[in-house]
């Protein structure tokens, strides 16, 4: 395998991390505010189990995501450059929404107040719903391709490049699957009340979530699939409806590890579909970028192959071993009072 | 205004203020690590108390922090995709290397370092803030090291073939005297902004501790020896300045003329010209400058550490000379912004010097002061580093105009780029739409955070964190309390 097929293997993986530890985050940002509602005990004290279930390690997922963009960068410029200024604007509401959320999930404790907590909450809410949704239109109108030029731009980019029914579906795919992995996380992660909310939620999700990755799942496979893509369709759609069942079942620990193969799979089955691209054009194929015109020099390559090859191994182990470190069951009950200032100074 | 004009008024916006947040990450990490070695190595609740709450502030700052990075890391190819596309291959590798060596290990044991304080051992836990402590700094470098690329291209050749600039050594990028001279000095500025905040935060409790005859203890135990440790460190930092600055600067009279000269308003090539303090003039026209406070002897001293005998070119003779190498083009920096940043930059260190000199006067053997002036004093030296950061980035950054990639003088001529060819062809209604964006978010974000860290230094340290000893929680518990929660 060559270095750029590696790079390209490579990307991937990161985004695969990102979606798999970033789908539960999202998952987990989107349902906080309505789990709150629904539980019977004190909604503040609930929210605050459901947020952290993912305390100690939302930052570190969000990484994955930055070293993808810096992977993407160092393997990929003209991947990098394309792709970014022509999807400036869902670009844009993507980094927005994920500012709000970093300072939201941040300060939200900092201050002992009803109406601070609220606006908090929607920076929470908008920064986990936004992105699970464009994320997938994102990665869809790529699987789609756009119109690239000759020079490797794209010039005269049309609203139905970026919106149509296909990309629309991806988005609504993604959005639903990181619901229902967020949930599976969330059942696993808590105790008491909140995990039983949690399991009630999941199995409400089953069903949507199901229908619609598997309907975008068979779309991309019929319009943009390989023959080998295939299997990893027929496993992803396999991992679903085993974590159906395992959700229905409340064995949480066998849904997240189906629910992680269902992300993974429709990780794998994007990127298996783009390969040897990296943007189809959809003026002229031979205006294509691929991995092998889009790619930084051999020299590059070899020297981000090592430092990927040194530091990749690193990084799992210690992030295994923070999950390891904090695997206990949140519950409300566990959660220990405020302690943010009010808003104004007690004198 | 063109696309040109607002992509490069939104990097410079988000960049500013990204660095706003930065330095004092950077250099308050250490320092909290310190801190709670101190109270690991000597049992003193003090420093305990102390790690807690600046803990607390430093965790304010690194979220907003993290916020504003995460568009820095994309704002590249949305808004100089053709930059990104030129020198990719060279300047992705260390912002990869970042994000793998570097963002990784912060954010993870960032994580474990504030929900750890129960579930860790406690030397594990303070192996936690350490980590975080070198991984902000190692972000510093890689990231630097990119930036110093751009200032003084090294270990790249033009690709005449693809059109780009290849990476041909990775050592000498990592190794270039541009970049290890820039992060030593961008370090001794965080610690810097750091000490400063430490000593000048604590000095402001401690004379407040006088008009509240509770808070007496917490003066003689916390206050005082934060705001020693704080000067001490803000002293030491600005020698750091003082030398890391002085070799950067000889180095920028070799490898980037041009900017030193507008640094100086120096028009015409002169031998054993005098430093400027101080000119007036329509300062875009290099010629209208007159020089009102001049001073003998520094210039050459800074340019070639000798006194005299030293030619330095001018702003006018360097631009003819540019024209002849690089084709026909205006290649001055604005000359108002490069000398008064340059001057900013340099003066604003004397604020703080004079505040850690007159601290650790007023804390000498054993006393508690009660000067106001003294507390007022505090509060001014405060945001000066902030403002002496930003006046010396703008200085490095504005003073490379127009180029995004400056050619080096000694290194492959074709590896070079202006802003002009580096920008994206969006509209620039688009770009608008982003800069008005970006300014109204970090500016509403920017209040919150100043009224945060403000309300939480007013409330100083809380007696909830008065706990000698967080108390471990056996692990096998089902339902222990978390010792923090969101």
């Amino acid at each position: 395998m060559g270095l750029q097929q590696i790079w390209f293997v490579i990307v991937a993986v990161l985004f695969l991390g990102f979606f798999v530890l970033e789908g539960f985050d999202f998952g987990v940002g989107m349902v906080m505010a309505w789990l709150g509602r629904i539980g019977k005990g004190d909604n503040e004290t609930h929210r605050r189990a459901v947020l952290n279930t993912i305390g100690p390690v939302w930052d570190g997922n969000e990484v994955w995501l930055i070293t993808a963009g810096g992977a993407m960068f160092a393997a990929f410029p003209h991947w990098y450059a394309t792709v970014f200024s022509t999807l400036y604007l869902p670009l844009l509401v993507i980094l927005l929404s994920m500012i709000a959320r970093v300072v939201a999930i941040e300060w939200r404790g900092k201050i002992d107040d009803p109406k601070w907590r609220r606006w908090c909450d929607i920076g929470i809410a908008a920064g986990s719903w936004l992105p699970a949704i464009l994320w997938g239109v994102a990665f869809a109108v790529l699987v789609n391709g756009l119109p690239v030029g000759p020079d490797k731009n794209v010039a005269d980019l049309a609203v139905s490049d970026v919106l149509n029914p296909y990309t629309l579906l991806g988005g609504l795919a993604t959005c639903s699957l990181f619901l229902f992995h967020g949930a599976v996380f969330l059942a696993l992660k808590s105790g008491g009340a909140v995990r039983s909310d949690a399991v009630g939620l999941a199995r409400t999700l089953c069903v949507p979530a199901t229908v619609l990755v598997a309907a975008f799942g068979v779309w991309t496979q019929l319009a943009h699939g390989k023959s080998w893509t295939w299997a990893v369709l027929a496993i992803a759609v396999v991992a679903q409806l085993a974590a159906v069942a395992a959700a229905r079942a409340a064995r949480e620990g066998w849904a997240f590890l189906a629910t992680t193969i269902v992300v993974a799979a429709a990780v794998t089955l994007l990127f298996g579909s783009l390969y040897p691209n990296l943007v189809p054009s959809t003026i002229d194929p031979a205006y294509d970028l691929t991995i092998y015109n889009g790619s930084s020099s051999p020299y590059t390559l070899k020297v981000m192959t090592w430092a990927a090859a040194i530091f990749t191994p690193i990084v799992l182990i210690y992030q295994g071993w923070t999950y390891w470190v904090f695997r206990k069951r949140v519950f409300a009950e566990s959660i220990p009072t405020s302690v943010g200032l009010p808003l104004r100074r007690v004198p | 205004m063109d696309a040109l004009d607002v992509s490069r008024w939104q990097f410079g916006t988000t960049t500013v203020y990204h660095f706003i947040l930065v330095p004092l990450t950077i250099g308050l990490a250490p320092l909290i690590a310190a801190m709670q070695t101190a109270w690991i190595v000597t049992g003193n609740p003090a420093w305990y108390r102390l790690t807690r709450f600046f803990g607390k502030l430093f965790l304010i700052n690194f979220a907003l922090g993290v916020a504003t990075g995460i568009v820095q890391e994309f704002q590249f190819g949305m808004n100089w995709s053709e930059y990104s596309r030129f020198v990719g291959d060279i300047f992705g590798a260390p912002l990869a290397f970042e994000g793998l060596i570097a963002f990784f290990f912060e954010s993870t044991f960032l994580g474990l370092w504030i929900f750890g304080w129960t579930r860790l051992p406690r030397l594990v836990h303070l192996a936690c803030i350490w980590i975080v402590a070198f991984a902000v700094n190692a972000s510093a470098f890689f990231i630097i090291a990119a930036n110093s690329f751009m200032q003084h291209p090294v270990g790249a050749k033009y690709n005449p073939e693809t059109g780009r600039a290849e990476l041909v050594d990775f050592v000498a990028l990592l190794t270039n005297n541009t970049a290890i001279w820039a992060f030593l000095h961008a370090v001794a500025g965080a610690f810097l902004t750091a000490g400063v905040f430490v000593a000048a935060v604590s000095a402001w409790l401690m004379v407040r501790s006088h008009k509240r005859p509770d808070e007496s203890a917490e003066a003689r135990s916390m206050y005082r020896p934060a705001t020693i440790a704080g000067s001490l460190v803000a002293l030491v930092a600005a020698g750091g300045l003082f030398f890391t600055g002085d070799f950067q600067g000889k180095l920028m009279f070799v490898q980037q003329p041009m900017k030193m000269a507008s640094a100086e308003s120096l028009c015409h090539t002169e031998t054993d010209p005098d430093f400027s303090i101080l000119t007036v003039g329509t300062h875009n026209n290099c010629d209208s400058v007159t020089h009102l406070i001049e001073v003998p002897y520094v210039l050459p001293f800074l340019a070639e550490s000798r006194f005299s005998g030293v030619t330095l070119e001018g702003v006018n003779d360097l631009q003819q000379s540019y024209e002849q190498k690089f084709g026909p083009g205006d290649y001055r920096p604005n000359l108002f912004v490069t000398y008064w940043a340059f001057r900013a930059m340099i003066g604003l260190l004397l604020v703080p010097v004079a505040f850690a000199l007159a601290a650790l006067w007023l804390t000498r053997r054993g006393r508690i002061p009660d000067q106001r002036w003294f507390s007022r004093f505090a509060l001014i030296t405060l945001p000066t580093p902030f403002l002496a950061n930003s006046a010396g980035w703008i200085f490095t950054e504005m003073g490379r105009q127009p180029w995004v990639v400056v050619p080096n003088p000694t290194g492959d001529q074709l590896v070079r780029m202006t802003v002009q060819e580096g920008v994206s062809g969006h509209s620039a209604g688009m770009v608008v739409l982003s800069l008005s964006i970006f300014t109204l978010l970090y500016g509403a974000l920017g209040v919150i955070w100043f009224w945060l860290l403000r309300r939480y230094v007013v409330e100083g340290p809380l007696e909830h964190d008065s706990e000698p000893v967080p108390p471990r929680a056996p692990d096998d518990e089902d339902v222990a309390p978390l010792s923090f929660a969101y």
